[in-house]
């Protein structure tokens, strides 16, 4: 095992930086209890929430696949909501989720599995979620990539909206390999083109998550520009755009996001390679003094004398390393976009459309 | 009929969740402070307020019909 170079630096930066997580309202309380799919709730309520592939910004059965209720639901069974996805977390957002004779399913869905596999594709029965969660699992496949997959495959006419026992097949069939099977694992841009389907919620190839990008504007940016395709964890604006974690930007206006998105790629990326899980951002960024312990973590363990400032160079000089890669790759500016029906369709209930002009998205990188 | 709410009550704040929350009467003040303080929840617990899918602060007007859907500090992703 791995031992601090300056060992009381490092215990005493540890000390201050659990207390922080235990601190702070939603590391301490909030993912405990709930684990990530407390979200479901919030990113519905602002009408934000991506259902039937993108359609709309609402899922009026969202309340039976929320965190609460799947809280409840493993607790009820003798499963168990609040479990550390290693030994030690401070936080534990994970959870156990049983079947209704106790027996282990998977362990608790996160927020993008069931939304990806739920609302995304009309499906409401936590037991359902929780059966593709595994099947993805033991596969090997991803599981926002495979739930917006079957989203445009119901898109596609080849099942219906809702179609649980479908889905399942259809995930079942990725699998086995069948010939259908190995276009839908082939992933969500490949199954769009394959069933002359425009509406493919991708960048880069990659699947969109959880927050449609029309009503959470900062994450738009990000899915945009960020050098890994449509990546939520990249830089995550719903924190300032919905939370009202570490600032306070509209969602629904183009405003602000560019900057908001870019500040968060940059600390995304050096906190990313520290190997500090990502959730920790909801403490250190509404808590200077946590932010702070997290640094002197790392100054303790590797006897450096970092700053919050050679964080922040730390952030970009990786970002333009992936930027540099993914040009030599063949990826241009024309790459950093929406799909275009993003602009063209609004999005119910805010009637909005993604209009941040693409000369701001180019200007996200502005250090290079 | 008195003018009514849609109220949707959150994660810890659901424990405050009142009778016929789906048709709850519109407070003589309007306000969203004076709405939590007719159900007894502490200002300082209530983090996001949002009507009718926009966030806002606890001194906004409702009006008739509004959906009001209040959280304590929530996070995920």
């Amino acid at each position: 095992m791995r031992k601090p170079k300056n060992p009381e630096k490092f215990k005493a930066a540890n000390k201050a930086f659990n207390e922080g997580l235990r601190r702070h309202p939603v590391t301490g309380e909030g993912l405990p209890a709930f684990g990530t799919n407390v979200l479901t709730n919030v990113i519905n309520e602002a009408g934000a929430y991506p259902t039937y592939n993108f359609k709309e910004g609402r899922y009026a059965d969202a309340g039976k696949i929320s965190g609460e209720t799947i809280a409840q639901l493993e607790t009820e069974r003798g499963g168990n909501p609040t479990h550390g996805c290693h030994v030690g977390c401070a936080i534990r957002c994970s959870g156990i989720f049983v079947d209704k004779d106790g027996n282990y399913i998977t362990k608790q869905p996160e927020y993008e599995t069931v939304w990806a596999h739920g609302g995304n594709c009309g499906i409401c029965d936590p037991d359902v979620i929780a059966r593709l969660d595994f099947l993805d699992d033991n596969i090997g496949l991803d599981t926002i990539e495979m739930g917006a997959t079957i989203g445009v495959a119901m898109e596609a006419g080849l099942l219906a909206f809702g179609d649980s026992a479908g889905a399942i097949r259809l995930v079942e069939e990725v699998g086995q390999g069948t010939p259908l099977g190995r276009i839908l694992g082939s992933g969500c841009a490949f199954t769009a083109k394959a069933f002359g389907i425009e509406r493919a919620p991708v960048v880069k190839g990659q699947a969109m998550p959880a927050y449609d990008p029309r009503a959470v504007k900062g994450m738009g940016v990000t899915y945009a520009t960020t050098p890994m395709g449509a990546d939520h964890t990249a830089g995550y604006a719903v924190t300032a755009n919905i939370l009202k974690v570490g600032g306070d930007v509209d969602p629904l206006s183009p405003a602000g996001q560019v900057e908001l998105s870019r500040n968060l790629q940059v600390a995304t990326a050096a906190l990313d390679a520290t190997g500090f899980c990502l959730f920790i951002a909801f403490a250190i960024l509404d808590q200077a003094d946590t932010f702070q312990a997290m640094v002197d973590t790392l100054n303790g363990m590797y006897d450096w004398n970092l700053t919050g400032d050679d964080v922040a160079a730390l952030g970009k000089k990786i970002l333009s390393m992936e930027r540099d890669f993914n040009r030599r790759a063949g990826f241009t500016a024309a790459h950093d976009r929406l799909p275009r029906y993003f602009q063209r369709e609004a999005l119910p209930p805010h009637n909005v459309t993604f209009d941040v002009a693409d000369k701001h998205l180019d200007s996200v990188f502005n250090w290079e | 009929m008195p003018p009514t709410i849609e109220l949707k009550l959150y994660a810890t704040l659901a424990a405050f969740q009142p009778a016929e929350a789906e048709r709850f009467p519109l407070p003589p003040e309007a306000s969203v402070a004076s709405l939590l303080a007719i159900l007894g929840i502490p200002a300082e617990v209530v983090k996001l307020i949002f009507v009718n899918g926009v966030r806002v602060d606890p001194a906004f007007r409702l009006q008739p019909g509004d959906r009001v859907g209040l959280f304590p500090p929530v996070g995920g992703g």
